[in-house]
């Protein structure tokens, strides 16, 4: 008999052996023969009409293949929600980089001359850039009005409670766009053959969003598009939509070519023409009274999506229904918006629209504090959703979650009241000391939902597959993807948890559309609480057949599991076990009012940062941060830890170092050079802590994680900042020379900076 | 590239001997990967600034991606492939493995080479001297704290092998 438990342990990391020795297998090292090598011509404008193509002196054209949208097979579109986004430009350009033409060519060294070889004459057309242009009207770019999506989420009575508020806190917040920075470019290689159709390989997260928008591009029957994931050198996000479009032309090439195409993109062409994080802006309005208890709220909540609808409808949608909070609104309305402007589409990067709405939400509660006259801490306290209570969209809350018990100990973690305590003393500016720098402390809390939204999962309906193998062994069968985030390792811990076998005894397929089932796409923290769940049951179908057969008697070892499994494969030959995704029973969910039970679970968390800010440069440095959450039961604590620190860098990233330059909607600085992400030497400790309150949804009380990690430090550390020098800091990323200007416009008596050399 | 005739590149990789014909201002790392099909050295933005390309060249730690063809002629240089001999692996991609070091992986060879030139150079260096030293290598997913605890597992462990000589 087999007690020990796999789940909760750190097992070594599926595929970690081959990424420690360099063995691992990226789309940029695979080759095939006589391949050839694509490059993108893109548009140099934001906005216009395509007046003429021409193919400069100096370059053997014959030698290159060329495509355009008259060699689209199908329909030119990368079909995802909406089918607006074209594949290549066909005579107008709605952004810069859009792609308009591809080029093939044996000799990787030759197309970035033919690239700029190629001159495109255009009618320019006026072109809009930000939220506020796009909302004005000043051009309609997209549809009637500018607007990809509207969402309404209304509870309560908002119009009764202004008139019984003590206050009304009021002020906006922005974000800005953010690169998702995987370190490995995107890539893709294509092959074509009549019969076969077309298989691709690359870097991507969901094998059948290429599936889908290959089929449509190519006019190809499900059977004739195959998608292969290749290991993939990170993504958050980043490669959950732009692969199609990558796997599209260098389908389109080969297509024409009939040879094999890679397309690798170099950092600037990565950095410049793939999503970002939307940049958003949120309104609150909030009536609160004067112990502190939100009454009622208005929140506008609006992203910019770029020129084309893509993801947005979706981001729009998590940025809605996270923008209240861990908190208790008696009422509210949230309105939501995603505005087209003429910048490349932004899409998916971890959070997904809640990062942007909970920054607003928790420097709003921080801004709700003073007003009130109460502490950061005694603020949230007060207003902590409870079991029972609802959420914005009217969710009852199941969970025995104790938000306030989560606080405390995250408080005693981080050692906040004395050091509260101390920095406010420290900070006082006498003639004497000569401060040059300023500490602060500051929280966030909240919460991230588990999988897709509403009827999402419905929608999805993920089907996963469990196979034993004639060795005895079993294999996980999914298209869900391994980018980093451990879910190869924690599908087959789940797999052998749940058969009671060693972790040896499980391996997982490579994501291969002709191989492995549809299990939805590797995205909304979904992984491990909705397919390991999937995977637990289709394990178990496994062990039903080894033990009505009357193969395998219960108890067992993993040995005679595994001679069992043996056994039956080589009688009947290798089998599998499906199992596909049922809702939860009472579950209900509204897609017109947008009300009901958003999220399958929650995880909720405390963050706390401390910062220094150096008065002199202006810079910030984050000296502690204290990471505490609840996500369930942690199935593997070496990966959790890993996720939740990344994510946390990430978000110290989006605060404080990580800004977009555009200029006519072109980023302007693409490269590690000028777009700056954290090294070792800037992190602070980061210091995670876990709670374990038990959940019923996910494989073995799993809920979701990865995302979580990135709403929680920008508010943090803003508000942090915010505490230290005592000015408002409402838009990130915040830099030094941002800092510098507010707190340069503050009177003296508000904020006495340091002098310098007698200054 | 231009019309440069290729120039005739003699260099040692991973203990063994090579002669490479490659235009000059071709880069290191695509001589690795294309001439020798030593893919475990990755590109992650081709100028210098992420360190995934990191490799060991004459002990030093170098950008494979700044280094041309004809600076790399007579060099000893030492790649992920060449750091653990056949199947087994050194203490510090043991840490790596142990202690989280490596997640989406793209980043690791060359943080394995960064870290290793380190130990090399300081056998048990502190938690700043880790961040410090590994501060020109990128990495995305892990925030570096648990790439951190395998450089200084690895450190410990490397002392212990020391005494048990």
């Amino acid at each position: 008999m087999n007690d020990r438990r796999i789940v909760g342990t750190s097992v070594a990391r599926m595929e970690g052996r081959d990424k420690v020795t360099g063995r691992a297998r990226y789309v940029d090292d695979m080759s095939l023969p006589d391949m050839l090598y694509g490059a993108t011509v893109r548009s140099r404008i934001p906005r216009g009409r395509i007046k003429s193509i021409s193919f400069g002196p100096g370059i053997n054209w014959n030698d290159f293949v060329i495509v355009s949208a008259n060699d689209i097979p199908g329909k030119n579109c990368v079909a995802l929600i909406g089918e607006d986004q074209p594949c290549l430009a066909d005579g107008i350009v709605n952004h810069p980089e859009e792609p308009i033409l591809l080029l093939a060519h044996p000799d990787r060294h030759l197309l970035p001359e033919a690239v700029d070889a190629v001159k495109i004459e255009y009618d320019p057309l006026p072109a809009i850039f930000t939220i506020d242009a796009s909302e004005r009207l000043s051009q309609i770019i997209w549809g009637r009005d500018n607007i990809f999506k509207t969402y309404l989420i209304e509870k309560g009575n908002l119009d009764a409670v202004w008139g019984k508020a003590d206050h009304i806190v009021e002020a906006e917040y922005t974000t800005g766009a953010q690169e998702q920075l995987y370190i490995e470019n995107n890539g893709m290689i294509a092959a074509f053959d009549p019969e076969q159709g077309i298989t691709v390989w690359g870097s991507l997260q969901c094998p059948y969003y290429v599936h889908k928008a290959l089929m449509r591009l190519c006019g190809l029957p499900e059977n004739r598009v195959r998608v292969v994931q290749m290991e993939t050198g990170g993504a958050f996000g980043g490669k959950e939509d732009y692969p199609s479009i990558i796997a599209a032309h260098a389908s389109l090439l080969a297509i024409k070519s009939r040879k094999p195409v890679k397309i690798i993109y170099d950092r600037l062409e990565d950095m410049s023409a793939t999503t970002k994080r939307h940049p958003s802006r949120t309104r609150h309005r909030t009536a609160v009274t004067r112990d502190g208890k939100l009454l009622g709220g208005e929140i506008d909540f609006t992203i910019d999506g770029g020129a084309y609808q893509t993801l947005s409808p979706v981001v729009l949608s998590r940025g809605a229904i996270h923008a209240g909070g861990p908190y208790h609104w008696p009422s509210v309305r949230i309105r939501a918006k995603a505005v087209a402007t003429n910048a490349p589409p932004h899409g998916a990067f971890r959070g997904f629209g809640a990062p942007q709405s909970i920054f607003a939400m928790e420097r709003h509660m921080d801004r709700i504090a003073e007003v009130v006259g109460l502490s950061p801490v005694e603020i949230r306290r007060r207003n902590f959703l409870k079991p029972g209570q609802t959420t914005t969209t009217e969710q009852t809350i199941r969970e025995e979650i104790d938000l306030g018990q989560l606080l405390d100990r995250a408080l005693e973690l981080s050692d906040y009241a004395a050091k509260k305590e101390t920095f406010a003393k420290r900070n006082l500016q006498t003639p004497a000391n000569n401060l040059s720098t300023k500490k602060g402390i500051g929280i966030a809390t909240f919460l991230h939902g588990a999988g897709f939204t509403g009827s999402g999962e419905r929608y999805l309906s993920s089907l996963v597959g469990v196979e034993a193998c004639a060795d005895g062994s079993v294999r996980v069968l999914v298209s869900s993807t391994e980018f980093g985030q451990g879910t190869n390792t924690v599908l087959c811990q789940i797999a052998a948890e749940a058969l009671r076998v060693r972790y040896e005894d499980v391996s997982i397929a490579q994501p291969d559309t002709k191989q492995v089932p549809n299990s939805g796409p590797t995205v909304a923290s979904r992984t491990i609480m909705v397919v390991g769940k999937l995977v637990q049951s289709a394990a178990l179908g496994i062990l039903h057949t080894l033990t009505t057969s009357g193969k395998l008697v219960d108890p067992y070892t993993p040995e005679e599991f595994r001679a069992a499994c043996r056994a039956h494969v080589a009688e009947h030959g290798p089998f599998r076990s499906m199992s596909r995704y049922e809702p939860p029973e009472g579950i209900f969910w509204d897609d017109e009012k947008y009300r009901g039970e958003a999220y399958a679970a929650f995880a909720w968390a405390v963050y706390i940062a401390e910062v220094t800010v150096d008065l002199v440069t202006y810079g910030v440095t984050v000296d502690d941060f204290v990471a505490l959450q609840e996500v369930g039961r942690v199935l593997h604590p070496v990966l959790a830890e890993g996720q939740i620190i990344g994510g946390v860098a990430q978000g110290i990233g989006f605060a404080l170092y990580e800004k977009v330059i555009w200029d006519q909607g072109r980023m302007q600085n693409g490269q590690m050079t000028n777009y700056i992400m954290p090294t070792s030497a800037d992190l602070p400790p980061i210091r995670v802590f876990f709670e374990e309150l038990g959940n019923v949804h996910g494989a073995f009380g799993a809920k979701g994680i990865g995302e979580l990690p990135m709403d929680g430090p920008a508010p943090a550390i803003i508000n942090a900042i915010v505490d230290a020098l005592g000015a408002p800091f409402d838009s990130i990323p915040l830099l030094p020379e941002d800092i510098f200007d507010a707190v340069d416009s503050l009177p003296a008596s508000e904020t006495e900076h340091a002098t310098v050399d007698g200054r | 590239m231009n019309s440069m005739p290729d120039s005739e590149i003699t260099l040692t990789v991973n203990a063994k001997l090579h002669t490479l014909h490659a235009h000059p201002m071709e880069r290191l790392l695509d001589l690795l990967r294309h001439q020798l099909g030593l893919t475990g050295t990755k590109e992650g933005c081709g100028e210098g600034e992420c360190g995934s390309c990191s490799v060991l060249m004459d002990g030093l730690l170098v950008n494979s991606c700044l280094i041309p063809a004809l600076q790399a002629r007579n060099a000893t240089i030492v790649t992920i492939e060449g750091l653990a001999p056949g199947d087994q692996l050194t203490a510090l991609q043991q840490a790596f493995l142990d202690c989280g070091g490596a997640q989406c992986g793209i980043c690791t060879p060359g943080m394995i080479l960064a870290a290793s030139h380190l130990l090399k150079k300081n056998p048990q260096p502190t938690l700043d001297e880790v961040r410090e030293g590994l501060a020109g290598n990128l990495c995305r997913c892990t925030g570096y704290k648990q790439i951190c605890e395998a450089v200084l597992e690895a450190g410990r462990h490397g002392t212990k092998s020391e005494a048990a000589k």
